[in-house]
């Protein structure tokens, strides 16, 4: 039999690899603004459009999304071609993801500064931009599949699996996480309400962690890692064991990120339980890892690439370590809210995911354009300021973390609340905050000169555009014909199997889903919890707009200190009309499920208006444009309609009566405010989310009082 | 909480995928030999160039 001759196609893999260098730029860069403005909030350039909540959601787009995600396909673009031994299936769909995915990131990069979020942390981008990632996702299954199918080599090694376990698990994550009624082309609410919500989130956002950045990360690991060190790794047994442990505990975990809140506790001990089981399997990939260079630690003295590799494997362990510790209720009750997770998940992100993107870039550059590493001193450099730029961010921050959480637990022996106010604890960690962002800032040097000794790599070599092979042609599997099953016939068809298995989770959604939809929800209802008024819902848009729930979290947990400090613990039955749920999961500031008639209505102009005004010291950026902004009410009757849809109890025909109550409910604050001195239309911004903020909580409190009497 | 029964479906059906797909590599012979792949993609496929001989 003749070898075939065919080529691997080398300009995808330089085209996502440019990409993941100039957003990965991007993308730190602006968190490193936000950590700024964590100290000085002056770096938000007195601008609606640079704030803290409208930005963050852009800085963890870009790393995940962009950075991470352009390396992904760079990684099994190159890795897949050379295991299947078989250039990618169509150049054409390759082409369609890779500019598919680069317009998802520009949409994500227009829209999100202006506010357009469904308040879903990593799923913030509205419903067009959901429907072009469904699409863009389902192009690159098929080019993924296309290939695996064309293979010449029988053997589907193990980081192909994780590969295709990516594939999957993204795609139902993704759609389920992003069933979204759309109001307008730019503003959508999310189908589930309250705990159902939160629930479905933390279901996506765990495994968004989970299979967005470490099954393929693993995969890459298990190609690139052998290759760089020229040796196999240490088990090929352990990888195949840990892969199938791994995808089939991690999808339970999500819940951790719910304890102590309203979700019933038999779903939060699940998620517990699935958390610590995971130390396992994720173990097992970093001992893997780390023992395939055994025998070998001269070449790490040496390579730069290695030095990465075991630095990024090094985070893992200490990420998947970490994480089923902070999953156990006490710890989490300290760790929970505080900048402890920050630091957690950015050893994981600058460690394991950073580190192992720079490697691979080391590696595969120099080899698709036949050259030599620019500057090995450059990349050494870029390994020691990356490493305690990892350091400098992570140490600060968890000390910051046991910090905050201790201050806001203590109590003086009589029994109060030692520091009763929130600001005292902020005040506190913010020589912390300057330290982790002179950490991101040296860390982002390193990406910079990353970047350069790239550029001059390619520079100095040729991209070989298309890499000649050969191999031999698969050979035909002997075919029992007519003896074997059905099942063996199908399995034979990967189309077909793909098909019939999409057909088999349709069907099971749509079983699941009908009654989720049409019988009403189990969660108990409180009788004294009402819909927001029109006025109240536009408030609570522009909360989401500006992306409040980044530093204020709206759930109260069942703790001394937090029912003295807040007020009455959180109950389910008081979101059912939160579509989407607001809970957060960081006090940056205070929690602000009670705030509704703690302050009076001018507090809150003064405080929106200059937050140093009424809290010297405050780290909460200036919000002087919703007080020149006027209130777009032409979308209150749509949006009621909307709220009608997901069983939101307004009267038949509201939405026409809406605005009336709307402009009834602005005419009293501002009348409320001008008592106080304060001038302000009525239809202005901030009247609405004066309404918004002064009605959170007051359900159970007017219950209470009324109990009372 | 009827939301849990959903996603409990959900992740059942992808555990059943993930099982499937471990039977069929189970019974492809994915897993009869759990060495030589690891060696495998280790040598590069560069065509032997007929001209340099």
């Amino acid at each position: 039999m003749q070898p075939d001759k065919f080529y691997y196609d080398n300009k995808i893999v330089r085209n996502f690899g440019i990409a993941t260098v100039i957003w990965g730029i991007i993308g730190m860069l602006v968190g490193l603004i936000i950590a700024i403005q964590l100290y000085q909030p002056a770096m938000n350039m007195h601008n609606q459009y640079t704030t803290f909540g409208r930005i963050r959601p852009l800085h963890t787009n870009a790393v995940i999304f962009a950075f991470v995600g352009n390396a992904i396909f760079m990684g099994i673009y190159y890795s897949l071609q050379r295991l299947m031994k078989t250039r990618m299936y169509r150049d054409v769909l390759s082409k369609l993801h890779f500019w598919g995915w680069q317009l998802i990131i520009v949409s994500a990069v227009i829209t999100l500064p202006l506010g357009m979020t469904t308040s879903h942390e990593y799923a913030e981008l509205e419903w067009p931009i959901d429907i072009l990632i469904t699409i863009v996702w389902v192009v690159f299954g098929i080019n993924m599949f296309g290939t695996i199918i064309k293979r010449r080599e029988r053997h589907i090694y193990v980081a192909v699996w994780f590969y295709i376990a990516t594939f999957v698990t993204i795609a139902v994550l993704h759609i389920v996480n992003s069933v979204e009624l759309p109001v307008s082309f730019t503003k959508s609410y999310m189908v589930f309400a309250g705990v159902q919500d939160a629930l479905v989130q933390w279901w996506y956002g765990h495994n968004a962690v989970a299979f967005f950045l470490t099954t393929p990360y693993l995969g890459m690991m298990y190609y690139f890692l052998p290759k760089m060190a020229n040796r196999p790794i240490y088990s090929y047994k352990l990888s195949i064991l840990h892969f199938w442990a791994l995808i089939f505990i991690y999808i339970w975990a999500g819940p951790h990120h719910l304890l102590y809140t309203t979700l019933p506790g038999w779903a939060q001990s699940l998620g517990v339980v699935f958390s610590i089981m995971l130390l396992a399997p994720s173990w097992g990939g970093m001992i893997n890892g780390l023992l395939t260079l055994r025998g070998a630690w001269d070449k790490v003295r040496d390579d730069v690439t290695l030095k990465f590799m075991v630095v990024g494997l090094t985070a893992y362990g200490m990420a998947t370590f970490e994480g089923p510790m902070l999953s156990l209720k006490q710890v989490n009750a300290i760790g929970h809210f505080t900048d402890w997770i920050i630091a957690h998940v950015h050893v994981g992100a600058l460690g394991w995911n950073g580190f192992l993107t720079f490697a691979i870039l080391y590696w595969l550059i120099p080899r698709i354009y036949k050259t030599e590493l620019y500057s090995k001193k450059m990349a050494s450099f870029h390994f020691w300021i990356g490493t305690l730029g990892i350091l400098f961010y992570a140490i600060p921050m968890y000390i910051s973390g046991f910090t905050q959480g201790l201050m806001w637990k203590e109590f003086t022996p009589e029994g109060i609340l030692r520091y009763p106010n929130f600001l005292e604890t902020t005040m506190r960690i913010l020589p912390m905050h300057v330290m982790r962002s002179v950490g991101g800032a040296m860390y982002l040097t390193g990406v910079i000169v990353m970047a350069v000794n790239l550029y001059k790599t390619a520079a100095q070599g040729k991209l070989v555009a298309n890499e000649a092979a050969e191999a031999m042609p698969l050979e035909k599997v002997n075919a029992h014909a007519g003896t074997e099953r059905w099942h063996r016939r199908l399995e034979r068809k990967p189309i077909l199997f793909m098909i019939g298995s999409l057909i088999v989770i349709l069907i099971g959604t749509f079983i699941e889903l009908m009654p989720t939809l049409t019988i009403s929800s189990n969660i108990p209802t409180i009788a004294s919890v009402k819909p927001y008024t029109p006025l109240e819902l536009q408030g609570r848009d522009l909360y989401i707009r500006e992306g409040c729930s980044n530093c204020h979290s709206q759930t109260i947990r069942p703790f001394r200190s937090e029912t003295e400090r807040y007020g009455e613990y959180s109950k389910a039955g008081e979101f059912v009309y939160d579509h989407p749920f607001l809970w957060g999961s960081k006090r940056t500031g205070p929690d602000l499920q009670r705030e509704g008639g703690k302050y009076g209505d001018s507090w809150h102009y003064n405080h929106l208006m200059d937050p140093r005004l009424m809290s010297p010291g405050s780290i909460m950026p200036e919000y002087s444009w919703l007080i020149h902004q006027k209130l777009d009410t032409t979308t209150t009757p749509a949006k009621i309609r909307a709220m009608q849809v997901l069983g939101v109890p307004y009267p038949a025909g509201y939405d026409k009566l809406a605005n009336q109550d709307l402009d009834k409910q602005a005419k009293g604050i501002a009348d409320n405010l001008a008592k106080d001195k304060i001038r302000v239309k009525s239809n202005k911004e901030i009247i609405a989310i004066i309404a918004y903020l002064q009605r959170l909580g007051t359900d159970i409190k007017a219950n209470k009082t009324a109990n009372n009497n | 909480m009827s939301i849990i029964y959903f996603l409990i479906g959900c992740s059942v059906i992808l555990a059943l995928i993930f099982l499937g797909a471990f039977f069929w590599a189970q019974r492809n012979g994915q897993h009869d030999d759990l060495y030589t792949p690891s060696i495998r993609i280790l040598l590069d496929d560069e065509p032997k160039d007929e001209e340099e001989k």
